[in-house]
C-alpha cells in the first residue's frame, strides 16, 4: 500500500482552476521593438520610460536564458507570446463600477474586496491582467503621505520618485527575466512610506493571470524612507489552461535608514495538470536593499503552484547594523519544479541574516533550495544563519540543497544546517487509527512542518497559506 | 460487540492468522497471550484495519458492523482504540493539536459540533492526571523525544481522551518499569466501564496482575489454541508456552 495513500492525497487537482469572462484587449504575439513602443505608446508613457524599456529590450537580445538552475526549461518561444493585455473598461471609481465577474473570481477565492475593505482594513490593489483595476484606501494612505499605486499611476504621478529608485536594485543588465521585464512590464504595484510614517495598515495586491497566452510581467517598487515601517503583502492564483504562460517579475525593495519592510507572499499560480501538462513558469527576481543603518527586510513566502519556479528573494545588507531574513515554504507536486532560495549580501558591518528554507516535495516533483551567503571585505561582524529543510511525500520525488557561501571576512559566522524527512506510512496509520483521515493526516503534518514560516504571515495570510497546505488551522489552545 | 470469525490473515502474501476466532462482549477484559510470531499483534492490526495486512478469510463484525468494509479511520471513530506497541513520533505536530483534531474527527463523525476550547483544556487536564502525565510532554510534539515509558503513557493518555469501546492494547508493558506500569494499568482500570471492554495482548503474565482479565486466549501460529479464565496466565507464567505446542501437535 506504500504510495497509495500518500498518492491519493497528492494527486487531488488545482481546486482554483476557472477564467474569468472579461474582455480583454490584446496585442499581436511576437516581441520586437515596435512592441515595446507600442506597449509604452498604450500605457501612455513618458519619453524616459520607453527609453528605459528600449535599453533593456536591446541588452536583452544580446542575453540568454540561464540554465544552471536544477530545472528542465522546455524551449521557450518569446516570440509566440503576447506581452499585453489590458480589461478595455476604465478603471472603475467605485465597486459599483467593477465588473461582477471580477468580484466572482475573488469570492472564488475567499478574497471578497468589499468584506476586506470593510472588516480588515486593507487596501488592496488589485491587478487584473497587467491593469490596475482597483485600489482603495489610497485616500486613507495619502492623508499620511504613504504612496500606495499602480506603477503606471506611479509614472505619471510621481516620476520623480520612480526615476531616482526603478533598475537601483534589480539593473535591467541583472540577469535574463529582468532585462525581459524592464523591456515589456505591464503593471505593478508602487509604495512609497515617508520619512518616519508607520503605515497603519497591511498593503496587499493580488495578482492573477487571465488572458491565454499573455505573459504577464509585473514590477513592483517598494520604498521604505528612513524611519518607516510597511508590511506588504502580495498573493495569487491563476485560472486553469492548457497552453504555458510565462510569468517574469521584478519587486524591489529600497530600505533607508532605520525602515523596517516586512514582505509577504502566497504564491499559487496554476502548477499544470497532474501529466505535467500547462502550468506557470514563474521566473522572478525580487531583491531588497538595506541600504541605511539599522534597516531591516523580512521575505517570508509559501509556494504552492507554478510548473516551473526560478525565484530567488534576496537582500543586499549594505548599511551597518541591517539585518534581513527570508522564511519559505515551497510546496512541489505531479511534475512541478522549483529552484528557489535566497542570496544575502553582507557589505556593511555588523549585519546579520537568516535564512528558514522548508521544502515539500510530492508526486513525481523536483524542489531545490539555493542559496548564497555572501560576505564582504568590509562586513566585519557579519553573521548568518541558515536551516534548509526537506519532507518528501512518497519516494518518486527529488529535493535538492545547494548553499553558497562567499567569505572574505574573518570576523564572519556562516552556519548552514539541514534536514531531510519523509511522512510515513506508520505516521499515517496512528494518525487514522486516532479517527483521522489520511488526507487530514497528511495535512496535520505538513502544518506541522510549515507552522515556523507560515506564523511569520500576517494574519489574513496566514489563513489563506493554511488553505492552500491542505491543513486544519493549529488554533488558540495549546 | 466483537465477533472474529475464522480469521485468515496475511502480509505481503505470508499467512500470519489461520482461522483465529474470538468473542468479546462489553465488560470483558480479554488478555491474548502467545510466543513470539504467533500473531498478536496481527490480530491488533488486522482489527484496527491496517493497510499493510490482508484479509483473506473470516468476518470481523463490531457492534453488527463489517468491519472490513471501513477505513481504519471509521473504525476508530466508532470506538476501536490500539495501543500501539510502537508509538510512532510525528514531528511538528503539537500533542494539543493532534488530540483536539482526533477529538474533532470524533465528534463530526458522530454528528457533534466541535468541543470548546474550555472544554477540551478541562478533559485534557483530567485525563493527565489520570495517568499522570507531565504537562511538559502534552506541549510537545506527538511522541517526539518521549522516553518509551512516556510514549506508553501517552497512549494511555490518547485512550482517556477518546474513551473508546474497545481498547486493544499491544504489548503496553513492554519497557515499562514497575512504576510506569501501575500507573499505566491503574488507567486502564479506571477507564473500564460495563459498557467497554478491553483486549490485552501481552508476553507476560506481570500486566495481568494489575489488570485482571475475565478471559485468557493462547494464541499460537495463527489461531487461538486455548482459553481459560485468569489461572491460565499463571499458569503459562510457571510453565511457559512449551507445553501448549506439545498440545497442539497431539
Amino acid at each position: 500500500m506504500s504510495d497509495t495513500i500518500i498518492h491519493e492525497v497528492t494527486q487531488s487537482e488545482y481546486k482554483y482552476g476557472f477564467t474569468t469572462d472579461i474582455e480583454t484587449e490584446v496585442i499581436p504575439v511576437g516581441l520586437n521593438e515596435d512592441v515595446v513602443r507600442m506597449i509604452s505608446a498604450k500605457k501612455n508613457e513618458p519619453e524616459w520610460m520607453l527609453e528605459f524599456r528600449l535599453k533593456a529590450y536591446r541588452h536583452w537580445l544580446t542575453m540568454k536564458m540561464p540554465e544552471w538552475a536544477h530545472l528542465n526549461i522546455p524551449e521557450i518561444d518569446y516570440q509566440s507570446i503576447s506581452y499585453f493585455a489590458a480589461p478595455r473598461k476604465n478603471a472603475p471609481q467605485s465597486l459599483d463600477e467593477v465588473d461582477p465577474e471580477l468580484l466572482k473570481t475573488f469570492d472564488k477565492l475567499g478574497i471578497p474586496l468589499e468584506e476586506q475593505k470593510a472588516l480588515s482594513g486593507i487596501a488592496v490593489d488589485a491587478v487584473m491582467d497587467s491593469v490596475s483595476v482597483k485600489t482603495t484606501f489610497k485616500e486613507t494612505l495619502a492623508e499620511m503621505g504613504i504612496i500606495f499605486c499602480s506603477f503606471s499611476e506611479a509614472v505619471e504621478h510621481h516620476p520623480d520618485l520612480v526615476k531616482k529608485y526603478m533598475g537601483t536594485v534589480v539593473p535591467h543588465t541583472d540577469n535574463f527575466f529582468a532585462a525581459l521585464n524592464s523591456a515589456v512590464f505591464s503593471d505593478g504595484s508602487f509604495v512609497y512610506i515617508p520619512k518616519g510614517v508607520r503605515c497603519p495598515m497591511e498593503l496587499s495586491t493580488y495578482f492573477r493571470i487571465n488572458a491565454i497566452n499573455t505573459g504577464q510581467f509585473e514590477r513592483t517598487l517598494i520604498v521604505a524612507d528612513e524611519d518607516s515601517y510597511v508590511s506588504y503583502l502580495e498573493g495569487c492564483t491563476a485560472p486553469q489552461r492548457d497552453e504555458n504562460q510565462l510569468h517574469a517579475a521584478i519587486v524591489e525593495i529600497v530600505a533607508m535608514k532605520n525602515a523596517d519592510v516586512k514582505y509577504s507572499t502566497v504564491q499559487n499560480w496554476y502548477p499544470g495538470d497532474k501529466d505535467g501538462k500547462g502550468g506557470i513558469y514563474n521566473f522572478v527576481t525580487k531583491r531588497g536593499i538595506c541600504k541605511g543603518e539599522n534597516s531591516h527586510i523580512s521575505w517570508t513566502q509559501v509556494e504552492t503552484g507554478s510548473a516551473i519556479t526560478w525565484k530567488y528573494p534576496s537582500c543586499i545588507l549594505m548599511g551597518d547594523n541591517s539585518s534581513a531574513e527570508f522564511y519559505s515554504v515551497a510546496v512541489t507536486n505531479h511534475h512541478q519544479q522549483a529552484d528557489t532560495g535566497s542570496k544575502m549580501i553582507h557589505l556593511g558591518k555588523n549585519t546579520s541574516s537568516h535564512i528558514l528554507s522548508k521544502g515539500i516535495s510530492a508526486g513525481v516533483s523536483q524542489n531545490s533550495y539555493r542559496g548564497l551567503v555572501k560576505v564582504g571585505v568590509n562586513a566585519e561582524n557579519a553573521r548568518n544563519f541558515s536551516q534548509c529543510d526537506s519532507l518528501l511525500l512518497g519516494d518518486k520525488c527529488g529535493a535538492h540543497t545547494f548553499p553558497y557561501m562567499e567569505v572574505n571576512n574573518e570576523s564572519a559566522i556562516v552556519e548552514h544546517e539541514a534536514t531531510t524527512s519523509k511522512i510515513s506510512e506508520d505516521q499515517i496509520f496512528y494518525c487514522n487509527q486516532r479517527g483521522i483521515s489520511s488526507e487530514d493526516a497528511v495535512g496535520l503534518i505538513v502544518n506541522g512542518y510549515a507552522k515556523e514560516v507560515v506564523d511569520k504571515l500576517p494574519m489574513e495570510f496566514a489563513v489563506e497559506a493554511q488553505k492552500l497546505l491542505q491543513i486544519t488551522l493549529e488554533g488558540s489552545v495549546g | 460487540m466483537l465477533e472474529i470469525k475464522d480469521l485468515h490473515a496475511s502480509i505481503n502474501g505470508k499467512e500470519i492468522l489461520k482461522g483465529l476466532s474470538l468473542s468479546v462482549k462489553p465488560g470483558e477484559i480479554h488478555a491474548i497471550m502467545g510466543p513470539n510470531g504467533s500473531g498478536k499483534s496481527t490480530l491488533s492490526s488486522v482489527i484496527t484495519g491496517n493497510p499493510s495486512f490482508e484479509v483473506t478469510q473470516g468476518s470481523i463484525v463490531f457492534e453488527s458492523k463489517d468491519l472490513q468494509k471501513m477505513a481504519p479511520e471509521e473504525r476508530a471513530n466508532e470506538g476501536i482504540f490500539l495501543s500501539f506497541q510502537y508509538p510512532v513520533e510525528i514531528p511538528g505536530v503539537s500533542m494539543v493539536n493532534f488530540m483536539r483534531t482526533a477529538i474533532n474527527e470524533q465528534r463530526k463523525y458522530r454528528n457533534l459540533p466541535p468541543i470548546s476550547a474550555t472544554d477540551f483544556l478541562r478533559i485534557m487536564r483530567e485525563k493527565k492526571a489520570l495517568v499522570e502525565m507531565d504537562n511538559k510532554l502534552t506541549n510537545r510534539s506527538v511522541n517526539e523525544g518521549f522516553s518509551g515509558g512516556e510514549k506508553k503513557r501517552n497512549e494511555i493518555f490518547q485512550m482517556a481522551m477518546l474513551e473508546p469501546k474497545l481498547a486493544i492494547l499491544d504489548e503496553t508493558d513492554s519497557g515499562l518499569d514497575i512504576d510506569a506500569l501501575r500507573i499505566v494499568a491503574n488507567g486502564v482500570n479506571k477507564l473500564k466501564s460495563p459498557e467497554n471492554a478491553t483486549i490485552v495482548i501481552t508476553h507476560y503474565q506481570r500486566l495481568l496482575e494489575y489488570i485482571i482479565p475475565d478471559y485468557v486466549h493462547v494464541l499460537y501460529d495463527g489461531k487461538i489454541v486455548k482459553s481459560g479464565g485468569k489461572e491460565l496466565a499463571m499458569e503459562l507464567e510457571t510453565r511457559g508456552y512449551d507445553w501448549i505446542k506439545q498440545e497442539v501437535v497431539v
